[in-house]
């Protein structure tokens, strides 16, 4: 039993380390280094013989003195015998190494021979993992997109490995992509239409939502529930199927291509989220206020803007920002209606942009940041309100 | 008294729903009923613009006499395909104008010019030529004659509008264009990057739910692929996946984990052999649905959260006091739990991935067997430019959807009935 738990506390958390350690590896080749394979067995034999030692030492040495010798051991092992890196590569060997070390000295003999022990060890490195993976898998990408932007095409053919930014050079170079497609790509004129539809379609929609939820939330009326079930029907609706009838319909009335056109798509299709998100925080205010309000004599216009609106504004602003981002990343309806380059949206620029061979892909990748940008600030800065509402109404997509 | 206020509330309410409900039908339902009226008819895009009687005034001097002046109509019916019938034709002129030749279907009066031409047949072209003589023997002014433009009407069939149907964008559908293979794609799509959205929702979702450093950041970071817009997220994807200078490949290239670069989003099938079985993987639709999944997880990883924060504690610590082991806390404790979530999450995500256009649009486009239904709809409709067709594909697919929903409810109230 003891020695069964001894192996497998082992080799979870050797194989964990050799995770670590791979990615730290990834990271460093994409600065140009020339690492050329992982060394797995390596890893494997130290790891293992690092989490054996740790055991078997236990509370013998002070835990800073244990991870330091630990880390410098294998530093020593892996960095210098193995492959001649930089120095700031061998820092970051150490740091991980006494990360790993620190992570390991919460498990000692007495815990190994406790019930279940292999599986709480299972489940708290699978966190672990899970917590560096994912962010290694969702954050790469954005990295990604945000280096390509600041480099030069013949030094991605060149290296396409080499991630690393010269800082030393001129700012003028550094942001040439982004100086490029603001200058011959016209990158200003698409964010003022970009801008111009969505803050559009957010003072649409709230115009036309609030008081249609405020209906919903408080009044009685025929057809109420056949009203709340469709909204969320509608809502569950796809886009595609809109598409050729609306195509059709606006080549008619001469809507493509126009500002307009867009804004009623737009505000129609995020109508049924707003209401629904903002009907059920109006059904959260208390009823005792309106009903003081109608004794007042206030008309349905005076409750909504003097009670219900001052008493909603964080439920309105997280609607407000939702529709924002949706409105901003939409896509589907500005590649079917525009397709004149004057009337472009961001995202449909980008789309444009892409058809063409020969753009360069700096310049693609500055677009991509310029789009993203705004959303992923909104986000980050608004996060609380946004969350709540993600869950309550869930922008679609 | 109670009655009249429940009336002004009624009157209230609709006042209120009024503009939203109407917007939603004109944009949404309307289309929706469009839709079936348009793949019931052969239609091309060219088709869609509305025939109209068009003019060109061209304004031309006579040599010699400065009180005449020839003006030349360039008449032209603007449709390829359409005749306009009953075209009216009217003109105005200066008060001290005097028509020269009258034709003998147009009229003068009051200084305007009216003429009836009749039925236009498709591409139909005319040179209609009328000459003028000022009554004072004054200097006639082109540009102004010129800024002046004639008024042209006519009617023709709207050919949306007129009443013939054909079954055979239907059949068409159904029968050609490898619509079984469309249907597997779909499904495969659909089906895949449902499942594998909701597992990494579930994986995520516990992970977070416990307690480390760096928590909410945690959580905002899981929720960057889907707030981000899809164009930026697909060209970085494109960019990392390409096959000759893109990361993934050089990467693998350099650690010799692969010889030759792979074109994930290229490439049909790819052959792997697992225990002496060689099969073929749909490479190029596997990288999609990852693309997919990568995407959509978060929305997953947010309800099956929020389900996980309302789960009372005291389940788990009296798991604790009976000696359950983790994975029997998951499976015994926190998976039922969060059954309801997730068979929610579960037609929601198949929904929307149903209908998916973009992602695969964008990433290839729907090549090398990556092309789904709605995909398709952009194809027969735009691309190939057979609106009717589009519509087809798009009522094919309202019709599939709907299956889906009365049969995933049916076995939802079943199983509840059960419990």
């Amino acid at each position: 039993m003891r020695i069964k738990n001894t192996t497998i506390f082992s080799l979870i958390s050797t194989f964990f380390l050799i995770f670590l350690i791979s990615i730290w590896k990834i990271l460093a080749t994409l600065q140009g280094l020339s690492i050329n394979s992982f060394n797995i067995e390596i890893l494997f034999i130290l790891g293992f013989l690092i989490s054996l030692a740790h055991l078997g030492i236990g509370n013998r040495i002070k835990l800073i003195y244990k991870s330091i010798i630990f880390s410098s051991v294998f530093v020593f092992c892996d960095g210098y015998f193995i492959q001649k890196l930089p120095i700031w590569y061998n820092v970051g060997v150490f740091l991980i190494l006494y990360f790993f070390s620190y992570k390991i000295s919460k498990y000692s003999f007495n815990d190994l021979q406790e019930e279940h022990s292999t599986q709480v060890i299972l489940f708290d490195f699978l966190t672990l993992f899970g917590i560096l993976f994912f962010s290694f898998v969702i954050l790469f990408p954005f990295y990604m997109m945000l280096v390509t932007s600041f480099k030069t095409q013949i030094a991605l053919l060149v290296n396409p490995l080499d991630f690393s930014i010269n800082f030393g050079q001129d700012i003028k170079d550094l942001f040439k992509s982004y100086f490029v497609i603001f200058k011959s790509y016209k990158f200003g004129k698409y964010i003022l239409t970009s801008t111009i539809v969505s803050v559009g379609t957010v003072i649409i929609t709230l115009l036309f939502a609030i008081p249609a939820a405020y209906a919903v939330a408080r009044l009685n009326f025929f057809g109420k529930t056949f009203l709340s079930t469709s909204i969320l029907i509608i809502y569950m609706f796809p886009a595609i199927v809109l598409v050729i009838p609306l195509y059709t319909i606006f080549s008619q009335l001469g809507l493509r291509n126009s500002i307009e056109g867009l804004l009623i798509v737009y505000t129609a299709t995020t109508l049924p989220v707003a209401i629904y998100m903002l009907q059920g925080y109006f059904k959260s205010i208390p009823k005792e206020l309106e009903e003081a309000a109608i004794l007042d004599k206030l008309s349905w216009f005076g409750i909504i803007t003097k009670i219900i609106i001052p008493l909603s504004i964080p439920a309105i602003s997280s609607v407000a920002l939702y529709v924002f981002m949706i409105a901003w990343n939409e896509f589907l309806f500005s590649l079917m209606f525009l397709d004149n380059p004057n009337s472009f949206t961001l995202s449909r620029a980008i789309q444009y942009l892409s058809g063409d061979a020969e753009t360069p892909r700096q310049y693609l990748m500055a677009g991509s940041v310029v789009v993203t940008l705004p959303v992923l600030f909104i986000f980050v800065y608004f996060e609380k309100y946004l969350v709540s509402g993600l869950t309550a109404g869930s922008v679609k997509g | 008294m109670n009655d009249t206020l429940a009336n002004t509330e009624k009157k209230t309410a609709y006042i209120l729903t009024l503009p939203a409900v109407l917007l939603v039908f004109a944009i949404i339902l309307f289309p929706i009923f469009a839709n079936v009226w348009i793949s019931f008819k052969e239609v091309e895009l060219k088709d869609i613009r509305i025939p109209e009687p068009r003019a060109k005034k061209i304004v031309k001097s006579i040599s010699d006499e400065h009180s005449k002046i020839k003006i030349l109509y360039k008449l032209r019916n603007s449709s390829l395909l359409q005749e306009i019938r009953d075209v009216s034709f009217k003109d105005n002129f200066p008060k001290n104008f005097e028509i020269e030749n009258l034709d003998s279907r147009c009229e003068y009066k009051k200084s305007s010019l009216k003429c009836d031409f009749g039925n236009w047949p498709a591409k139909y072209k005319e040179n209609f030529q009328v000459i003028f003589s000022t009554n004072d023997g004054s200097k006639i002014d082109k540009k102004s004659l010129k800024s002046i433009k004639p008024k042209l009407d006519g009617k023709s069939d709207n050919i949306l509008l007129n009443t013939n149907f054909t079954l055979k964008n239907f059949k068409k559908v159904l029968f050609e264009n490898e619509f079984v293979d469309l249907l597997l794609t779909t499904f495969y799509y659909t089906f895949f990057g449902t499942v594998g959205s909701i597992v990494f929702g579930i994986l995520t979702a516990q992970m977070v739910n416990q307690k480390f450093y760096g928590r909410t950041f945690m959580r905002s970071v899981l929720l960057f692929p889907y707030v981000a817009p899809v164009v930026a997220l697909a060209y970085t994807w494109e960019l990392l996946l390409d096959p000759n200078s893109g990361t993934l490949n050089s990467l693998l290239l350099n650690y010799q984990i692969i010889e030759t670069p792979i074109n994930l989003l290229g490439q049909k099938y790819i052959e792997i052999g697992v225990f002496g079985f060689d099969f073929k993987l749909r490479l190029a639709l596997t990288t999609v649905i990852m693309f997919e999944i990568w995407r959509y997880f978060p929305l997953a990883f947010l309800f099956i959260l929020a389900r996980l924060q309302a789960i009372p504690k005291e389940l788990y610590e009296a798991a604790d006091v009976d000696g359950a082991s983790p994975f029997q806390k998951f499976f015994k404790i926190t998976l039922p739990q969060i059954t309801a979530v997730i068979s929610i999450l579960f037609m929601i995500r198949f929904i929307w991935n149903f209908n998916k256009f973009e992602d695969v649009f964008l990433l290839t486009g729907g090549a090398s067997g990556t092309r789904t239904l709605p995909i398709n709809v952009y194809q027969q409709g735009f691309a190939i430019s057979d609106i009717g067709m589009g519509s087809a594909v798009s009522i094919v697919i309202v019709v599939l959807l709907l299956m889906f929903m009365f049969f995933y409810f049916r076995l939802l109230g079943k199983r509840v009935d059960e419990n």
